[in-house]
């Protein structure tokens, strides 16, 4: 099961059929970035009902793709329209679009691009090597294990996530509740339908992140007033040529980025935070602070390597533990469940050639993305050109399709809808949404692992502190609960004004 | 902003209410085989609620007055939002093929004033490339209505 099956993994990528999903995912992908409204998590759900037919090592192999070109896609409208298409890319415009005001896009699309390359890079080869020993350990794990690290995922959402702690609580109480509707398999009851035909099939997470990703987004940016005034890109091979020229300069920049995008992405909602605080320590660390925010490449790169970093290494615990680190992940995980696979370490030891064909899939989706990218940004840039009333009818109609397509049921379209009005308002009060989604799709999974916890220990939580794993885990998990409740005390006992931090949900 | 917090809150303790009413019929205890059905939900529901009722606090002793959403928001938020019901609900009868084409030009029309030529032109085409792409190449069936039986299909 070890990295000895990368050649394997390789020869899978390479498959004609396979890069050709690729090219078709990273299309999809680069195309739903540039949208506003629609995102990675998003162009996922909607494409998930597409692959129940295809053999599970493309199917990811396509779902990938579309997530890695929806990462390079969202810093194509951060750069000449000014409009972060993706959350994390929101500091990418902080230098990007002034670069491109300034006549300098070309350049600031090449930075943005290879910094997004070499953060996915540095965080492949990462996966490569741990994933392994991950899933090694991984292995071990019974049942309070694996639902002390789900605890532990929702404790990060709590005590690290920014904004109101308590609202991310909510959230993620709400996802596990509406996972919880429809038939208990363990016991075959039917749980909160109160005799409603339509409620038996429960709430489907994809239908769950269209909606709330996809709809509530589009109200959202109508709201704001949208308005596209792009910059021409400048774009051709001199300028890339002569950008990479300067790159190198900034390898500080890139390697900082590397790190703090790894180290924040394999925990939930990463990329954000990541991508931010790569750019205020690049500003902090530059000669030129003050340069900064008026079209610094510098600028431009760290965000991007950050960013990059996070959302690849967002799928490390997915494929290792069963865990997703990202909304986009959680989508992914739900598919791997659909395929008949089971998402976590086992899928190491029965199935080598899907998990190594995913990882080798990174380093080829990414080459192959950064060409793309590349070469065809004018192309992309000019989807942004489309009209308003001509796009948003088309979003609507696309995420109405993906909702349908999942059961056939109309049901599910009418839930979109809600979902969208539901996330709006979320949205606007603060209720950081990936949580919920998080909970949704982990739901049946975590409520397994408790209960099974429980009948091996006969109903004591006692289980989850005695078992040495287990009783570590749970620990760092109740020190992320309690964390909202001692900073503030914290720094009041440390003399520090206590200050209200940045507000950073995906 | 703080009433629509309060109202939030208040709505999603309704249903965590509703949540533990379920769950104690159908028993939070121990039963032959590990937890019961309602076990899980139990928790889930009493926990919201009492972080609810935390939120309802935090907002009546700190909640800014700006409102939710002005009336300048709300107008354009609206426009996007009742066509695309009325979509759902057209597809709930006509199938997605009419109601996407209906909903495409209306829009079209109506927020963008495109001209005739456009809108006939977008409405009718996006359909038929839906029906290809879908239908034919993916053979994902999707919603139809009485036009496309009509056709036969």
């Amino acid at each position: 099961m070890g990295i000895e099956n990368i050649a394997l993994g390789f020869q899978i990528a390479f498959e004609p059929f396979n890069l050709f999903v690729a090219v078709v995912g990273l299309s999809l992908g680069i195309i739903i970035g540039v949208l506003p409204g629609l995102g990675g998590a998003n162009g996922v759900a909607i494409l998930l009902p597409l692959t129940f037919r295809m053999p599970p090592n493309s199917a990811i192999i396509l779902l990938t793709s579309l997530y890695w070109g929806a990462l390079f896609g969202g810093a194509i409208t951060s750069v000449l329209f000014n409009i972060p298409g993706e959350p994390w890319s929101v500091a990418t415009t902080f230098d990007g679009y002034p670069m491109a005001r300034k006549g300098q896009g070309g350049a600031a699309l090449t930075g943005a691009f290879t910094s997004s390359f070499v953060g996915a890079f540095f965080s492949t080869v990462l996966i490569t090597l741990f994933a392994p020993l991950l899933a090694d350990v991984a292995l071990k794990f019974g049942p309070p294990e694996i639902f002390s690290i789900q605890f532990l995922t929702f404790s990060a959402f709590v005590g690290l996530g920014g904004g109101n702690p308590l609202k991310s609580l909510v959230s993620i109480l709400l996802g596990f509740i509406l996972a919880a509707v429809g038939l208990d398999i363990v016991t075959g009851q039917l749980r909160m339908t109160f005799g409603i035909a339509e409620l038996m099939t429960g709430f489907d997470f994809i239908v769950a992140v269209i909606g709330l990703f996809g709809i509530g987004e589009i109200l959202l940016s109508v709201e704001e007033g949208l308005s596209f005034k792009g910059v021409g890109t400048g774009m051709n091979l001199r300028v890339v040529l002569d950008t990479w020229k300067v790159l190198p300069r900034y390898w500080r920049t890139f390697i900082r980025g590397c790190f703090i995008g790894f180290w924040m992405g394999f925990k939930p909602g990463g990329a954000t935070p990541a991508s931010f605080m790569s750019y205020s320590f690049a500003k902090r660390f530059s000669k030129n602070p003050e340069k900064f925010g008026k079209g610094e490449l510098e600028g431009v790169v760290a965000p991007e390597t950050a960013a990059h970093a996070a959302g690849v290494a967002a799928m490390l615990p997915m494929i290792t533990l069963g865990i997703p680190g990202s909304p986009t992940a959680a989508v992914m995980l739900g598919g791997l469940i659909i395929w008949g696979l089971q998402p976590g370490p086992m899928l190491f030891v029965e199935k080598p050639d899907f998990v190594w064909g995913l990882i080798a899939s990174m380093y080829t989706g990414n080459i192959i993305g950064v060409l793309m990218v590349l070469a065809f940004v004018p192309f992309f840039a000019a989807i942004l050109r489309i009209p308003f009333a001509i796009l948003t009818p088309l979003i609507v109609v696309v995420c109405a399709i993906g909702s349908y397509a999942v059961h056939n049921n109309m049901i599910d379209v009418w839930y979109m809808l809600i979902f969208g009005v539901l996330g709006y308002v979320f949205k606007k009060l603060d209720y950081p949404l990936a949580p919920l989604v998080l909970a949704l799709v982990l739901g049946d999974l975590a409520e397994n692992a408790l209960r099974q916890s429980l009948i091996m220990s006969q109903g004591s939580l006692t289980i989850f502190a005695t078992r040495p794993i287990a009783g570590i885990i749970t620990a760092v998990a109740l020190f992320f609960f309690v964390l909202p409740v001692l900073t503030p005390w914290w720094r009041r006992l440390r003399g520090r004004p206590s200050r209200g931090g940045v507000t950073t949900h995906d | 902003m703080r009433a629509a917090d309060l109202i939030t809150a208040a709505v999603l303790m309704l249903l965590a209410g509703v949540v533990l009413f379920d769950a104690v019929r159908l028993g939070i205890g121990w039963g032959t085989d590990g937890p019961k059905s309602g076990f899980f939900p139990f928790w889930l529901a009493t926990i919201m609620i009492a972080t609810c009722a935390v939120i309802v606090l935090q907002a009546l002793r700190r909640g800014s007055a700006a409102p939710f959403v002005t009336r300048e928001q709300l107008a354009p938020v609206l426009k996007v939002l009742w066509p695309a019901a009325g979509m759902v609900a057209v597809t709930q009868f006509l199938g997605l093929y009419v109601a996407s084409a209906l909903y495409i030009g209306f829009y079209m029309r109506w927020v963008g004033r495109h001209s005739w030529l456009a809108v006939m032109a977008l409405s009718l085409s996006i359909p038929l490339v839906t029906f290809l792409v879908f239908e034919k190449w993916l053979l994902v069936p999707l919603p139809k209505g009485p036009f496309e039986a009509w056709l036969g299909y």
